[in-house]
């Protein structure tokens, strides 16, 4: 029967890329001096994985650089090798091999085999390097002293010195007729297999040659020697043990049948036992994840193993295949479109009944009550299935920033908070490169080399932090360090060079906003990591593109925060609706404070034309809708209208419109697909009566209230 | 501002194969354009206007989910009343990329035309810029006037578009 593979591929791709990311996450987190075991248990893990689909899916090139990295790996985790800083960097570089490797295969193309024997060869010079020296801990002697209480007989030399016998090498003449020797000796080779595996090193052709072998197995030398005392010549028996440590069997690191002690080898721990029973440094934590099923023969076999080694509990078993499953995106966003349509039904079903009498259609109204409820609940739980915590976008970093500080020269720490922020996936994807430009952009031009941070009275160490968090309907990006700060004359130097209008008395918050010029660069060298100017103005333009803005803080000496807004999701808004004159718009409701009816002498004037919102102790300054709009039919007495405070982007301003209308949650249309931005407006809906509204672009509004009257600020 | 090479080749039109085109009426004159641009024609609702757009765009309308600008040619040509009554019509245009609406005072016909068929149309000062004119037709003794409708609505002066093709 054919299966064909191929519709398994793509799930071999998406886990494969996920068992390298996880790779790389613990080898990033990995301490040097002190790798704790069971991150190195779990990147073996995902070593192993990955060799052994590649290996069923046929993608030999993959599993080729698995099989010498995993070796690799298995020795580090066995304490033969020491970890090094270049046997870090390599690892990384070999995950990267093979992503590369995993995206050619993807997109079908063909893989380049100098890489792959690159990689396989820096990665066997490590395994072969020098710093394995001394580095093997001593053979333990658990097997040993096993082998001494079981069998007080085998209390010699041998066992005790080298104790950690992984068989035995025999050579020995046997005895009879020249015809007979050679029936015997395979005899001998069929009984010797029963005590392990029978490896024949010269097989003897006449009587009295002599005939050598070698047995690897839990064989105890004294069974050995009984069995080859029925054949052979007494003086001429010679058993020696086998090293454990010596290189064969150390590539084995499966050891099926290490010589362990004959009780712990009953016959059916031996089937189960894999990594069970050699004689490894971390006992329990050792096993793979060949521990799926705990046979019960196992189990007792660990104790005292553990007891002999510091007593680690068996990592738990994690059923991850059932906590998920894979969806296509394409699924996802077809269900949150169908919800987005009944979103509309609803709202449209509910407005039909508004007219209704509601004591009469009391049944008619608790429906619609609860059928609103229940779209809602649907809606919510929908949009959740996009959302991912920002750690996905968070997890790429360490890497980054420690490549780029080595590059650099610098020393860098890197401080990641609210990786729980939870944001659609839509964005997650769109936000990973202007993130990382961001950060880049810290590490140049931000952080100080550790000279100049000394002699500046800062630690060596800059710190960049990366924090994310919700914030009024937003989530809020923050990419910080203590570096040098803005320079605030450069920019403006460059801004002058590069022939923006410019002057002195421009705000910070203006000049910062520079660098997000397309072109623009204060990098005194064009490095290999920024410096071409080519990325701010990418920055701002991906992140405008996902309705976020970039704010920029920074002080001299002290720092540079940027800080990227972003909505929640790019497809349903909480909003309210407001009238003016015959018109209703929707006001995004992350951006309301409150909303009152203005008495009279609330209302300030400035210099005769602008007007002021006298709210508690402060002074707010007023947008009349209808005026911006130029709207018929509008309130013009304050007292008949409605002021809403708004807040956007640290700013205050009241609106001000004829009547609220209700608070609806909106699937937003977009305005440009068929037409053009418009000022002040930054996307349209459908309401419930099947009519387009108009969603208020309000930092656009308060800033344009602000600016038109800076007396206020 | 009128680029010669965006202009159509006054004299000669290209022989082809004869064109079916919607005729529609503005006022007293009537227009045609490519059935081909055309995807539907549904009856006039009263828009959501948008503030500051020209006086000749409606608004958008809610068409199946779909947000949809407005534009009253009467306006824009400055022909007839530009009067909303039960049988106003909305002819909604695909173009390229885009879907628009078009209110014309009623359609009349769908009318093959062969190329030999349309006339070039004479320079003229007319509200309507002459390039957006492919020529002037004839059908059973009534004068039409076939617009370049996807050039016309995608252009600058119609401000429907964020960065006009005939801007470049």
């Amino acid at each position: 029967m054919l299966i064909d593979m191929s519709q398994f591929h793509q799930v071999f791709f998406e886990e494969t890329a996920e068992h390298l990311a996880t790779m790389e996450n613990l080898l990033l987190t990995l301490d040097i001096h002190a790798p704790d075991a069971e991150q190195l248990n779990a990147i073996f893990r995902a070593a192993h994985s990955i060799k052994g689909s590649a290996g069923t899916f046929g993608f030999t090139d993959l599993s080729e650089v698995t099989h010498v990295l995993e070796s690799l790996l298995d020795r580090i985790r066995k304490g033969e090798l020491r970890l090094s800083e270049e046997m870090i960097d390599t690892f990384l570089d070999a995950g990267d091999v093979l992503k590369t490797l995993l995206d050619a295969h993807q997109r079908g193309a063909d893989s380049d085999p100098s890489a792959v024997k690159a990689i396989c060869a820096r990665l066997e010079r490590l395994a072969t390097a020098p710093t394995a020296a001394g580095a093997a801990p001593p053979a333990p002697a658990l097997p040993g002293q096993a082998v001494t209480s079981a069998e007080p007989s085998a209390l010699h030399e041998n066992a005790t010195t080298s104790p950690a016998s992984a068989g035995y090498e025999l050579s020995f003449a046997l005895e009879g007729d020249v015809t007979f020797i050679s029936m015997t000796f395979d005899n001998l080779v069929a009984e010797l297999s029963g005590l392990g595996e029978v490896e024949v090193l010269a097989r003897p052709a006449a009587a009295g040659e002599t005939a050598r072998l070698r047995v690897k197995g839990p064989a105890e030398e004294k069974t050995i020697r009984e069995l080859l005392e029925f054949v052979a010549k007494n003086d001429s028996i010679l058993i020696e043990p086998l090293a454990a440590a010596s290189p064969p069997q150390k590539e084995e690191a499966y050891g099926f049948f290490e010589p362990l002690p004959a009780p712990a080898a009953t016959p059916a721990a031996e089937e189960e036992a894999y990594g069970f029973f050699t004689p490894l440094p971390q006992p329990a934590t050792e096993a793979y994840g060949f521990f799926v099923e705990p046979s019960p023969p196992a189990a007792p076999a660990a104790p005292p193993m553990a007891k002999a080694e510091e007593a680690k509990p068996a990592p738990p078993v994690k059923p991850a295949a059932e906590t998920s499953i894979r969806v296509g995106v394409d699924k996802v966003d077809q269900l949150i479109n169908l919800v987005g349509e009944l979103v509309i039904t609803q709202a449209m079903l509910q407005q039909s009944a508004a007219h209704c009498d509601p004591v009469q259609f009391e049944r008619l109204f608790n429906g619609l009550a609860q059928l609103e409820r229940n779209t809602r609940d649907l809606q919510e739980a929908v949009l959740s299935i996009r959302m991912l915590p920002m750690s996905v976008v968070f997890a790429r970093f360490p890497r980054v920033v420690r490549e780029l500080s080595h590059k650099l020269g610098k020393q860098v720490e890197l401080i990641t908070q609210g990786e729980e922020t939870e944001l659609d996936k839509g964005l997650v994807e769109r936000l990973t490169d202007p993130l990382t430009h961001l950060v880049r952009n810290s590490l140049d031009h931000g952080i100080e080399t550790p000279e100049e941070r000394i002699a500046r009275g800062k630690p060596p160490t800059g710190t960049v932090t990366l924090s994310a968090y919700h914030q009024s309907g937003n989530i809020v990006i923050e990419v910080s360090d203590d570096g040098a700060g803005l320079d605030r004359a450069k920019i403006l130097a460059k801004a002058k060079e590069r022939g923006l209008p410019v002057h002195e008395a421009m705000s910070d918050q203006e000049v910062w906003q520079l660098i997000f010029e397309p072109g623009f660069s204060t990098a005194a060298q064009v490095t290999e990591v920024s410096g071409r100017g080519v990325g701010m103005d990418v920055v701002k333009k991906n992140i405008g593109a996902l309705g976020g803005r970039v704010d920029i803080h920074s002080e001299p000496g002290v720092g540079t925060r940027m800080t990227v807004r972003l909505p929640l999701t790019l497809a349903i808004l909480d909003g309210m609706s407001v009238a003016v004159g015959r018109e209703t718009y929707i006001l995004p409701l992350g951006y309301v404070i409150e909303s009152l009816v203005p008495e009279r002498h609330m209302i300030k004037s400035v210099s005769g034309v602008a007007r002021l919102l006298q709210l508690r102790e402060e002074y707010l300054p007023v947008i009349v809708l209808a005026e911006v709009f130029r709207l018929p039919h509008a309130t013009t007495t304050w007292e008949s209208g409605i002021m809403i405070v708004l807040e956007a982007d640290g700013k205050k301003a009241a609106l001000f419109v004829d009547a609220l209308i209700g608070q609806h949650q909106v699937v937003i249309k977009s305005l440009e697909s068929n037409y053009r931005r418009v000022a002040g407006i930054s996307a349209a809906t459908i309401m419930g009566d099947g009519r387009v509204a108009l969603i208020l672009d309000i930092p656009w509004l308060v800033g344009a209230a602000c600016r038109s009257l800076p007396a206020a600020a | 501002m009128v680029q010669d090479s965006l202009r159509k080749p006054p004299t000669s039109p290209a022989p082809g194969p004869a064109k079916e085109y919607l005729t529609f009426t503005l006022g007293p004159e009537e227009y045609a354009i490519d059935i081909l641009k055309v995807q539907e024609i549904r009856g006039y609702e009263p828009p959501t206007t948008i503030a500051h757009a020209p006086e000749f765009i409606k608004g958008v309308i809610n068409l199946r989910g779909v947000i949809v600008p407005i534009v009253d040619l009467r306006i824009k040509f400055g022909v007839g009343q530009a009067e909303y009554t039960p049988f106003t019509v909305v002819i909604i245009l695909s173009l390229s990329s885009r879907l628009v609406g078009i209110v014309v005072d009623g359609v009349s016909d769908v009318t093959t035309l062969a190329p030999e068929q349309i006339h070039p149309a004479p320079e003229f000062a007319a509200t309507v810029d002459t390039r957006y004119i492919e020529g002037l037709g004839t059908a059973d003794g009534r004068m039409l006037i076939i617009v370049d409708i996807e050039k016309l609505m995608l252009s600058a002066e119609m401000a429907l578009v964020e960065a006009p093709a005939d801007a470049l």
